[in-house]
């Protein structure tokens, strides 16, 4: 390993370790720096919307904030934060109480992380491969009409769309199950019937996040391609007679592909920003219904380790993007 | 003679086909406005209180569009969601701008340890999903109104023009003319606002519509959740609405179908406006 890929490794991990950082000592600080209690806040909110059954707030916040330290000073309250997470003590939900909120997440992260890694993966991938072709000289009817059609398409939500497929194939052809991730009767075993029941679920939320992505991807390949045409290498490579399959793959894909891998890094949290409300669209039990279920039951501690799970992961997701970077890029690499 | 005359047709055709994808995007967006200008006077805004008709009607000669399950007039419904949804997204995106603006300009103008700062800051926030920040923003506050709702989108939506102007400031920073202001001893924040910024001003507006189209989306988002004004008529409302009493399932798509189709007509505007003015000032990217 050369020194120059040392230092931008070392850079890389400094960011990382600054992002986890300030995410945690946020999540820490909006709450406290805000005005008001967000353990009465969420109570006096849960109480309103219970009906007001009379619970005498004052005495299960007081309750709350012994209970976790919430009445000591303010440093000694982030240490115990650091320290709580460090054993990955997120608290306790409100509303399934005496539940961790880390057993609920670890519940639903498989569901999030294998619906939104295989759709994002899959648009990705086609994304790409059909902006390049839209781009290169001699692309198809078929491809010149379908391609622009879906870069519209990408302007829309994707949650918006998931609503639309779930009323046309859940709710009118009965293809596929309207919500959920199983069915309700399905025993979780790893046979078969288990992995069809979650693949049938899975087809709608996968199809709406893919249309609502293959388009954006298309779009940055698309203009990338066009700008790697105009290069001397590609007439070079013309003019010495390589195949037009050659050219297209070795000297004009690989050409184009880095910066959209930049680009899938910036833009990810867009993608899973969009995911959630896909999740809530369907009620799948993954972290963005978690969060869904949380925010509108105010399950306080819930919200936070959802939200801080989705940045840290995120952060690691990008971080290992930028090392796998290198790997593509000879230039970056020597 | 011939091939210049093919070439002048080839270039009239490009340009009819700029045109084409501009004024429709502008068309959609203009709709839009009016809708947002003229409904709002035209219309009862009674007839979209809670309880105003009878629920659960489906679109008539009475009521155009239905009317939802809380009985509101879905038309007229439309006709005030339409325009606080738009004026959530532009004051977010003047706000978002113009810090952004002012935060690309310092970081780019004077460099330096505020640069490093300022860069690491908008790297990191610009890689989190925005989403999960607001949710503990929006969570947090007791009492939600359309303005706050601004603010708080605002603070996450600075980052992209920021960037953007921190660049073009590098870039102008050392052009002769700047240099000979300097020679001529003119104070560095005249520099940074009578030569600097006017030429980084078109890169400002081109980020704008980026910044309003992304505020909008995150409003709606944080309001489908459930975390918006919930008293105020926008189409994320609606859109929690819907899915509060599972319109899906039960079949009644006039209360989701109309959001839809309007925030659909924003977006496509939004994006065939941006793609044609690209198109229009590099006309690199027009060739197919």
């Amino acid at each position: 390993m050369s020194s120059e890929l040392l230092r931008y490794v070392l850079r890389r991990v400094i960011q990382l370790v600054l992002v986890i950082f300030v995410a945690v000592s946020v999540n820490f600080l909006i709450p406290r720096l805000l005005p008001g209690d967000p353990v009465a806040t969420s109570l006096a909110r849960l109480q309103t919307a219970g009906g007001g059954t009379a619970i005498d707030i004052e005495a299960i916040s007081r309750t709350y904030s012994e209970r976790y330290g919430l009445d000591q000073p303010l440093f000694t309250q982030y240490l115990n934060y650091w320290a709580d997470l460090l054993r990955l003590d997120l608290g306790v939900s409100f509303a399934n109480f005496p539940e961790q909120v880390t057993t609920m997440i670890l519940r639903a992260l498989p569901w999030s992380v294998g619906l939104l890694g295989a759709a994002t993966l899959f648009s990705f991938v086609v994304g790409s491969w059909l902006g390049a072709r839209l781009a290169w000289p001699g692309a198809g009817r078929v491809i010149r009409t379908v391609v622009p059609g879906m870069m519209v398409l990408a302007a829309v939500p994707f949650y918006l769309l998931a609503i639309i497929l779930v009323y046309i194939f859940a709710v009118e052809l009965r293809w596929f199950p309207p919500a959920g991730g199983v069915q309700t009767t399905t025993i979780m075993r790893f046979d078969w019937p288990t992995i069809r029941d979650i693949l049938h679920h899975a087809v709608l939320p996968f199809a709406a996040i893919s249309l609502g992505n293959i388009g954006f991807w298309a779009l940055g390949m698309r203009s990338q391609t066009v700008s790697v045409l105009g290069e001397d290498y590609i007439t070079f490579a013309e003019a010495k007679g390589l195949s037009p399959h050659r050219v297209f793959f070795w000297y004009g894909i690989r050409n184009a592909f880095l910066p959209q891998i930049t680009a899938l890094a910036l833009s990810l949290g867009a993608v899973v920003s969009g995911a959630i409300l896909v999740e809530v669209i369907f009620n799948y039990p993954g972290l963005g219904t978690l969060l869904y279920t949380a925010i509108r039951g105010q399950d306080y501690y819930v919200i936070q380790g959802v939200v801080l799970v989705l940045i840290v992961t995120l952060a690691v997701m990008l971080f290992i993007v930028d090392l796998i970077y290198p790997l593509l890029d000879p230039r970056i690499r020597r | 003679m011939t091939d210049t005359a093919a070439a002048t047709r080839a270039s009239r055709r490009r340009a009819s086909r700029v045109d084409i994808t501009l004024v429709l995007g502008l068309t959609m967006l203009g709709v839009i406005v009016l809708i947002s200008i003229l409904g709002p006077l035209l219309s009862d805004q009674s007839l979209a209180n809670v309880g105003a008709v009878r629920p659960r009607r489906p679109p008539g000669p009475e009521f155009w569009l239905g009317t939802d399950a809380q009985g509101r007039d879905m038309f007229t419904l439309m006709l005030h969601a339409t325009p606080n949804t738009l004026k959530m997204g532009l004051i977010a995106g003047v706000i978002g701008v113009g810090f952004g603006t002012v935060v690309g300009l310092i970081s780019g103008h004077f460099g330096g340890w505020i640069d490093s700062v300022i860069s690491i800051i908008s790297d990191a926030l610009m890689t989190v999903p925005a989403i999960a920040i607001l949710v503990i923003l929006a969570g947090n506050i007791a009492e939600m109104t359309t303005m706050i709702m601004a603010l708080v989108v605002a603070s996450l939506s600075w980052m992209f023009t920021a960037r953007t102007v921190r660049a073009q400031v590098l870039t102008v920073k050392e052009r002769g003319y700047v240099e000979v202001a300097r020679v001529n001893g003119m104070a560095p924040l005249e520099i940074l606002f009578i030569e600097v910024m006017p030429n980084v001003a078109p890169y400002i507006l081109a980020s704008f519509v980026g910044t309003v189209s992304a505020a909008i989306l995150a409003t709606i988002g944080l309001e489908a959740l459930g975390l918006g004004a919930q008293n105020e008529m926008t189409l994320g409302n609606t859109i929690y609405w819907a899915q509060q009493s599972s319109a899906v399932l039960r079949g009644f798509w006039w209360w989701w179908g109309p959001p839809i189709v309007v925030i659909a007509v924003i977006f496509v505007g939004l994006f065939l406006t941006s793609v044609g003015f690209d198109r229009f000032a590099n006309p690199r990217l027009g060739r197919e």
